[in-house]
């Protein structure tokens, strides 16, 4: 049984509407992750970003979103978020040569003799883990739904990506 | 702080790092992974000595994650038992890598190489992670990590796989599911969720309904996980289907660290008090793992696939495991048994898991009536297969022969005398089925069936990957068969016993 593919309507509201809320979307997004200085909303904030992705590729069809982020970026924003999470370990690890001190960290000397110990805390906790949770659950969830949507395809073409 | 004391948050942070680098260099190239993977694990292996002695020598490595001190924040607690445990999953997963180098190319389609060696790697970073961590919580992340990992390694074939992988999803999720639920009571008990801190407020609440549900919840949790007989259902079909790979690395490393987990809550986390509150559980737990071990023989002399029969041989060996644990509270010579069986059973399973791969990949054959002339066809694979078998069955100048020796000693030590008599019709009934395979191999003339399977250039020799791995595996088989007799590993049985607080040396 060969799935019959839906032939695409347009509709200039949606996607008029679509290009309008799609850079408002990733800006909220952007607030729920650091907007707000502490710790959490890296989870939130990911998903966020991925559903202004979800939304465009609803509207103008799996093929031009697939166009805008191929597999290989989804992937690199995958590992992205995972390095600056990680990273934010391990520069407290080469730095003071103690501990994963990323909210714990007198001894951590670069960035306090500029910003101070709560401004490095905040930069660490607040953007780069934030960020990198956020990047990653963007991800994921962008490449999951891709690969609930080229399913069909995907048979169709032999299990070729 | 001594440079060895990081170490252990080395081994688990750069495993994470290097599973995502390893996807991201897979764009550049497919065969960099497989090469990034085994150059960061050997260095691991490395790391993990290092930890072995520092720990042998000077005492257990204590690392408070971020710098919280241990009853708020995450710590990361390396006595004797988990870094001989350490070891032992860091040399498997190596040996493991190495082997699928040769394997997977047959079993395992191109375009799915890189995920397939990134999710090797995190389910290792898992397992490192369950085996360094302190703190019941961050063991359940592990614990997902690991098991996240490995229904999707074993579903990673496609075709027949699929559905015993998604068997296990469900399993391993009621699993997590009651492991967790136990943890939540004793949180909700104590206020903590260290175990150094938790061993030391549970007296006080024993007599607790929520902590003796938490308890039964998180054994039956674990043991589901480590297909304990009654809970091993979805086990056998996993084995069988999933790529030999991960079916030699999932018998020989992650029911071990399952194991891990059931032994760290025994005696760190409740301790043998708690066991011995109750008249009877250890016995209770004798009792589940003696039937475990005939159920288990029985079942797997009735297999005809050699894998399968492999899978239920497992049932029966991860028996031992558990009656080492329940004599325990009797004789700390169960725990010993146990500690031993861990080593033992990882080499001998791995081995055979990784003969029963070589010859399928070989000659495309899995059912074991078909075996008969293979011992002229592949002899180094057969006297491979032959020395891993004779261990488990027990002969005595391999490695499985010390464990039962111990856990036999045991049984006479805690004068529980129907185990004896279990461990030895076990032993009979392990030569029953392993006789049966090389029965076929060495001493029946070989003809031609018509139930081989189709194989990519089959005949053709094995790469030396493969056969390397395996024949280090069955060598290790007698090595370990002659050290465990002597007084070497006797320091670290020593410092298990005196860290899991057993009150006595040998």
């Amino acid at each position: 049984m060969t799935p019959v593919r839906k032939t695409y309507k347009r509709n200039v509201i949606i996607e008029v509407t679509t290009n309008l809320m799609f850079p408002l979307i990733l800006l909220f997004g952007l607030y729920v992750m650091i907007g707000t200085g502490g710790t959490g909303g890296g989870f939130q904030g990911g998903t966020i970003l991925a559903s202004a992705y979800i939304l465009y590729i609803t509207v103008f069809g799996h093929e031009k979103g697939r166009e805008k982020m191929p597999e290989s970026v989804n992937a690199l924003f995958k590992s992205l978020g995972l390095f600056l999470y990680n990273g934010a370990g391990w520069i407290c690890v080469l730095f003071s040569l103690a501990t994963a001190q990323w909210l714990n960290m007198p001894a951590f000397w670069p960035v306090t003799d500029f910003v101070g110990v709560a401004g490095a805390r905040s930069f660490l906790v607040g953007y780069m883990v934030s960020v990198g949770i956020g990047l990653t659950v963007m991800a994921a969830f962008v490449s999951q739904y891709f690969d609930l949507a080229w399913k069909e395809d995907d048979e169709m073409e032999g299990g070729e990506e | 702080m001594d440079l060895v004391e990081q170490f252990p948050v080395l081994i688990v942070g750069l495993s994470m790092f290097l599973a995502y680098t390893m996807l991201l260099t897979g764009y550049l190239n497919r065969r960099l992974p497989f090469f990034m993977s085994l150059a960061m694990n050997s260095f691991f292996l490395i790391l993990s000595l290092f930890i072995l002695n520092h720990v042998l020598t000077v005492g257990p490595i204590r690392y408070w994650q971020g710098g919280w001190r241990p009853p708020w924040g995450i710590e990361y607690v390396i006595d004797a038992m988990n870094a001989y445990l350490l070891v032992i999953v860091i040399s498997m997963v190596i040996l493991g890598l190495i082997y699928s180098r040769g394997n997977v190319r047959h079993e395992i389609e191109e375009r799915k190489h890189v995920t397939f060696y990134t999710l090797v790697q995190l389910m290792a970073a898992g397992l490192y992670g369950i085996t360094v961590t302190g703190d019941l919580f961050n063991m359940f992340i592990w614990l997902e990590i690991a098991s996240l990992t490995a229904y999707a390694l074993i579903a990673v074939a496609g075709g027949r796989a699929l559905r015993p992988a998604y068997n296990y999803v469900i399993m391993g999720s009621i699993g997590a599911c009651l492991y967790i639920f136990g943890v939540c009571w004793l949180y909700s008990v104590t206020g903590t969720l260290n175990f150094a801190d938790m061993r030391l407020l549970l007296p006080l609440v024993y007599d607790n309904k929520a902590v003796q549900m938490a308890f039964a919840m998180i054994v039956v949790g674990v043991m589901i996980k480590a297909y304990i007989f009654p809970l091993h259902l979805w086990q056998p079909d996993v084995y069988t289907y999933a790529p030999s790979t991960i079916s030699s690395m999932m018998a020989s490393v992650h029911v071990k660290v399952m194991f891990y987990i059931l032994i760290r809550m025994f005696y760190s986390v409740f301790t043998l008090e708690f066991i011995r509150h109750y008249i009877g559980l250890d016995l209770l737990i004798c009792w589940v793992a003696a039937i475990a071990i005939l159920a288990g023989s029985i079942w797997a002399i009735k297999q005809r696939n050699l894998k399968r029969m492999l899978a239920y041989s497992s049932v029966s060996q991860m028996g031992y495991i558990l009656l080492g644990v329940g004599l325990s509270p009797l004789s700390p010579w169960g725990l010993v048994g146990a500690a031993a069986h861990i080593l033992n059973h990882a080499i001998g399973k791995g081995c055979l898991f990784m003969c029963a791969g070589a010859i399928s990949q070989q000659e495309g054959l899995k059912d074991i009536r078909d075996f008969g002339g293979l011992g002229k066809k592949m002899p180094h694979v057969c006297a491979a297969f032959t020395i891993a078998a004779l261990s488990m069955i027990g002969i005595p100048l391999t490695a499985g022969f010390t464990s039962k020796l111990f856990l036999i000693y045991a049984s006479l030590d805690a004068a529980q005398y129907p185990f004896v008599a279990v461990l030895l019709l076990s032993g009979l009934l392990n030569l029953v089925y392993f006789w049966r395979v090389i029965d076929q191999m060495y001493f029946v003339k070989h003809k031609e069936t018509e139930n081989a399977i189709e194989v990519k250039e089959k005949g053709k020799s094995l790469p030396l990957s493969m056969v390397a791995p395996i024949l280090i595996l069955a060598s290790l088989c007698i090595i370990m068969g002659i050290v465990w007799l002597t007084d070497i590993p006797l320091p670290l049985i020593n410092h298990i016993l005196s860290n899991l607080r057993m009150g006595v040396t040998l």
